[in-house]
Formats: C-alpha cells, sequence, structure tokens
C-alpha cells in the first residue's frame, strides 16, 4: 500500500508576524519559512505506519512554489520515500490545491491521504475536506490516532467535547491533529541522503485541474490592540476591581 | 438572496455556537433558515429551535443517518438543498462544521471562508489568519458563499418569537465509505467551555493534576467553566477538550482568569478576544501580561485559595 502525504510550506512558528504598512499581506520576505506544524504531523504518521509494515511507500506532495522543494527535502529527510512538486505561483486557494492534489492522486492512486488539519497561515483547514469530495471517499479529519484492521482505516479524531472512532473504506482522507504524534528530528546522514531521493516538479498547468479564482484578499490589519492593563498586588485588591470596575463578580 | 444555516444540538436544544451563527446569519439581512439534523430527538430540537428571533424557516432532516452527522452522509443534503435557493450557508466553526463545510463547498465548486468573525457585506468578511496576529478581509466571488463563523464574536441569538414553519425534508442515501464506531464523550457539570461567561485556565504553573482541583474550585465559585494551556494538557494536568488556543477551543468570556499560563502565542490566539483578562503568574514579565487587563504577580498556591475564599 502506498500513502500521500500533502504538505505545505509555511511561515516558521516560532517566526514573529509581521503585517505589511500598506496592508496587502503579511511580509514574508527574508522570513524563515518551514514544514508547516501540522503537516510535519501528517509525514511523521506516514513514516510510522511504514516502519510498522502497514504501508511500503510514502510520497510527499506539495503545491506552490519551487521554493517549496525545501520542505518536500525535509520530508524526504525525515524518511519519506520521494516527492512531488505541483509548481505554480498562484495564490493558494484550498479548492485549487485540492484539485491538483486529486489529478495527483489518480495517477498515484494511494489508499491513504494523509494531510495536517490545517496550515498555520491562512487557517483554512479545508483542503483535505475538499479532497475527500472530489475522490468521492471517506475522512477523517483531527486525528488523534490511526490503525488499519480488516481493510479499513480505523481513526479516532479529537471532537467537541470527546473523541469519537470511524472506519474508513480505502483510499481514505485523514487531516491529522496535534496529539497524533510527535515528529522526529531528521538526522545528519538522511539529511544527505534525502538530496539523492526522487523529487519530481509537474507544472500545475499540466495536470488540466479546472481552477478558477474565488476569494480576492482586499487587506490585511493587525488585529486590535488590548489597551494596557494595570498590577495588582494583592487578591483582595483584585477582587475590589473585578467586583467595582468591572462589576463582573 | 437567503441563508441557511446549519444547526448542531445537544440532542434537546441547540449548541450556543449555533446560537451565536445565527446572529451572524442575521447581520447579514438575508432571509435565514435553520437545518436540523439528527434521529427522532431532532424533531423537538427543531421546534424550539423554531422560536429563534429571526429565524424564517426550519428544516428539519430527521433520519437515523444523521445521528452523528458525519459529512459524508449530510453533504448531499446540504448540497441539494443549497439548490438554486441559498446564497449563504453558515455553520459554528465547530469540529462538526468544519469537517462538512469544506465538502460542501468542493460539491458545490465554490470556495469557502473560515472561522468569519465579522460580517463587513454580504459579499466581504473578515477573518483571523496567523494564529489571531493579522486581520484578513476578504471577498468571495463565487455565486453561493459558504462561511464557517468564529462562535465567540458573536452574541447569540435569543429565543423570543413565534414559531417559524418547521418543514421536513428528506435525507438521500448514507454513504458507504465510511462507518461510525464509537464516541466518548466528556460529561461535566460545568458550563460549556466555549460559552461559557467566565472562565478560569491553569498552565504548567499548577505542577499537577491534583492542583487543579484549585483551579476548579474558582470556576465553581465564579460559575464558571475549566480551561488549560496546551502545556498543561500535554503534561497530563487536564483532559485535552479543555485546552484553549488556536489548536484547541477559542473563547471570548466577559471574564478570564489564567493561572501560572506564561501567554505563549498559540494561547494567546485563543483567548484574547475576552473582555477583562486576569492573569496570576510569579513571572511579571511573562508574555501573558501584555494581554492582561489585571495582573497579580504572586505565588499560585497561595493566591487561588485566597480568591475561592473571597468570592
Amino acid at each position: 500500500m502506498k500513502v500521500l502525504v500533502a504538505v505545505k510550506r509555511a511561515i516558521d512558528p516560532n517566526v514573529k508576524v509581521r503585517v505589511k504598512g500598506d496592508g496587502s499581506g503579511v511580509d514574508l520576505n527574508g522570513v524563515k519559512m518551514a514544514l508547516n506544524p501540522f503537516c510535519e504531523i501528517a509525514v511523521e504518521e506516514a513514516i510510522r505506519l511504514k516502519e510498522k509494515g502497514v504501508v511500503c511507500e510514502v510520497v510527499v506532495v506539495s503545491v506552490g512554489t519551487s521554493a517549496a522543494q525545501e520542505q518536500l527535502r525535509t520530508a524526504l529527510a525525515l524518511g519519506a520515500d520521494r516527492a512531488l512538486l505541483v509548481e505554480t505561483s498562484a495564490m493558494l486557494e484550498p479548492l485549487n490545491v485540492a484539485k491538483y492534489l486529486s489529478k495527483v492522486i489518480d495517477n498515484e492512486k494511494p489508499q491513504l491521504i494523509l494531510f495536517g488539519k490545517q496550515a498555520i497561515d491562512q487557517e483554512n483547514n479545508q483542503t483535505g475536506q475538499m479532497v475527500a469530495q472530489l475522490i468521492g471517499s471517506g475522512q477523517a479529519t483531527f486525528a488523534s490516532a490511526i490503525s488499519y484492521a480488516d481493510d479499513r482505516w480505523v481513526v479516532e479524531r479529537e471532537v467537541d467535547g470527546g473523541s469519537q472512532v470511524v472506519a474508513l473504506t480505502a483510499p481514505a482522507v485523514v487531516t491529522c491533529d496535534l496529539r497524533l504524534n510527535e515528529p522526529r528530528y531528521a538526522s545528519l546522514p538522511n539529511i544527505m541522503k534525502a538530496k539523492k531521493k526522487p523529487l519530481e516538479v509537474i507544472a500545475a498547468d499540466d495536470l488540466g485541474a479546472n481552477v478558477r479564482e474565488h476569494t480576492r484578499l482586499l487587506k490585511v490589519t493587525l488585529p486590535p490592540v488590548r489597551k494596557a492593563g494595570i498590577n495588582v498586588s494583592s487578591v483582595s485588591e483584585l477582587v475590589e476591581k473585578l467586583r467595582n470596575v468591572a462589576g463582573l463578580i | 438572496m437567503r441563508t441557511l444555516v446549519i444547526a448542531e444540538h445537544t440532542g434537546s436544544q441547540l449548541t450556543a455556537g449555533t446560537l451565536r451563527a445565527i446572529t451572524a446569519a442575521i447581520d447579514l439581512g438575508l432571509d435565514t433558515d435553520l437545518l436540523v439534523m439528527g434521529g427522532p430527538e431532532a424533531s423537538a430540537v427543531a421546534e424550539h429551535a423554531a422560536l429563534t428571533k429571526g429565524l424564517h424557516r426550519v428544516l428539519l432532516a430527521q433520519d437515523e443517518m444523521f445521528e452523528k452527522t458525519l459529512a459524508e452522509n449530510v453533504q448531499p443534503l446540504i448540497t441539494s438543498l443549497v439548490g438554486d435557493i441559498y446564497t449563504h450557508v453558515m455553520a459554528d466553526a465547530s469540529s462538526m462544521g468544519r469537517n462538512v463545510l469544506p465538502r460542501v463547498a468542493a460539491s458545490l465548486d465554490v470556495g469557502m471562508l473560515s472561522d468569519v468573525i465579522k460580517v463587513v457585506s454580504a459579499d466581504t468578511f473578515e477573518r483571523p489568519i496567523y494564529a489571531g496576529n493579522a486581520i484578513a478581509t476578504v471577498q468571495s466571488i463565487d455565486s453561493v458563499k459558504l462561511l464557517t463563523v468564529r462562535a465567540s464574536a458573536f452574541a447569540q441569538a435569543s429565543s423570543h418569537q413565534d414559531r417559524c414553519d418547521v418543514i421536513a425534508v428528506d435525507g438521500g442515501q448514507s454513504a458507504s465509505t465510511v462507518r461510525f464506531v464509537s464516541e466518548q464523550l466528556t460529561v461535566s457539570e460545568r458550563p460549556d467551555l466555549s460559552s461559557a461567561r467566565v472562565v478560569v485556565s491553569g498552565g504548567r504553573g499548577m505542577q499537577s493534576k491534583a492542583n487543579f482541583a484549585l483551579i476548579e474550585r474558582v470556576a465553581d465559585k465564579l460559575g464558571g467553566a475549566v480551561g488549560a494551556s496546551r502545556a498543561a494538557v500535554d503534561a497530563g494536568f487536564a483532559p485535552n477538550d479543555l485546552q484553549v488556543g488556536q489548536t484547541g477551543k477559542i473563547v471570548a468570556p466577559d471574564l478570564y482568569i489564567a493561572a501560572g499560563i506564561s501567554g505563549a502565542i498559540q494561547h494567546l490566539a485563543g483567548m484574547s478576544g475576552s473582555k477583562v483578562i486576569v492573569a496570576i503568574n510569579q513571572d511579571a514579565e511573562a508574555p501573558i501580561a501584555k494581554v492582561a487587563d489585571y495582573m497579580l504577580v504572586a505565588d499560585l498556591f497561595e493566591a487561588l485559595p485566597a480568591l475561592e475564599k473571597a468570592l
């Protein structure tokens, strides 16, 4: 069995976000980029499934500019077998990305398609579910455990107020949440080896996906700033403020 | 132009998130219908929902296949209802809304906007990006606009109108690609974290699961919910459905008390919309101080019992 992991290049989670002065977006010029943390969890899960002998090949795919090759190499260094880049410089709208990915899935025929539950930049949380719809497969979002039994992918999902278990027929789409696993670090020998692993670049236009514009970004602004608070010196002063100033208790 | 809100319910009533999504829908100024899905219990929920102020009609889809609102089962129903009738489809950005709506979007060949915090006009909306460090104003150019809304940004719709019509709608077939196996829901006597008026949260500073009782006692005195930072959840001090933050629950109560929480970006993203924030921390320089209205630098194990006593 083959697993396909879709990954995104996104801002490094430890970098402070700067909004451009002209309101056109977030300034990514010269900013450190990384594999989106939830995608890293998806890659880790795929590698663990291979180590357990559940799957035999891990293919990673990204949609984006040629710069995303860096993140694909990271995934290869972590243990993926080969990588595909669907190259486009267009704005990455989830439905368009999903359409490119479903074309890739048509070609690759994986039995499991893993995603991060969302990217930490645009925070859409849509692409996996859209792919599941486009290819007509079942989906399990917010996965916290994945296993394979009796020809079904059995997935525990984090839902509001608790957890749920669903069983999906293959091919299935699973989006990964924080508690699924703790990703490993790539070792230096593996980083060297990754440079020799196959990375194929496909021009997005060659996939014949029917993409178009769905949303327009009008502006990006800073969130409203909270006004400065005060220090209180004791519990009784705090209670007094909450009671008499804030009127909350 | 007409709006369809996808409801979620507890088996007896609409969730607070749904009531807030209804407010967002009414902000759009269009006729608003509500879709209630579920098993045998759904008809009572629909009858009750029909009293919600501002609703035009309630559509009731009652069928065993909707009991767990699996995306594969509810998508065909929602897609067929949208037809040529609805220009807007909205849902609370809960685990259900986020699970289901993208599937509906793909089936309609339209985009979707997640986590809307403000309705600017019928096609333009604000939503947070980069963990709330920036706010994007986005225009949808599709014929049907699909949105999940961040419930904490909208007030709850009130339940005061003459009953509107409740109309039964048909289900279709359940999907063969997915099967519900089991679920485990946490039962709590305290108010729901996402809609509580007061939230008392503990962080790594609480040091142990047993010490979380101090948080619970203050929460109970205030009639509030208990929350936790990711660090506290990862350390096993609190169950993961209590996590407040970018990857947990987004809350915006009237009063948020953060005890022993340093204020990592991902935690701030989940609670900085609260009206009044109190931080109790030993470190006066902790990032939480930047968003706190009242900062108390103190030992938690003295301050929390003292607070409980003073309330």
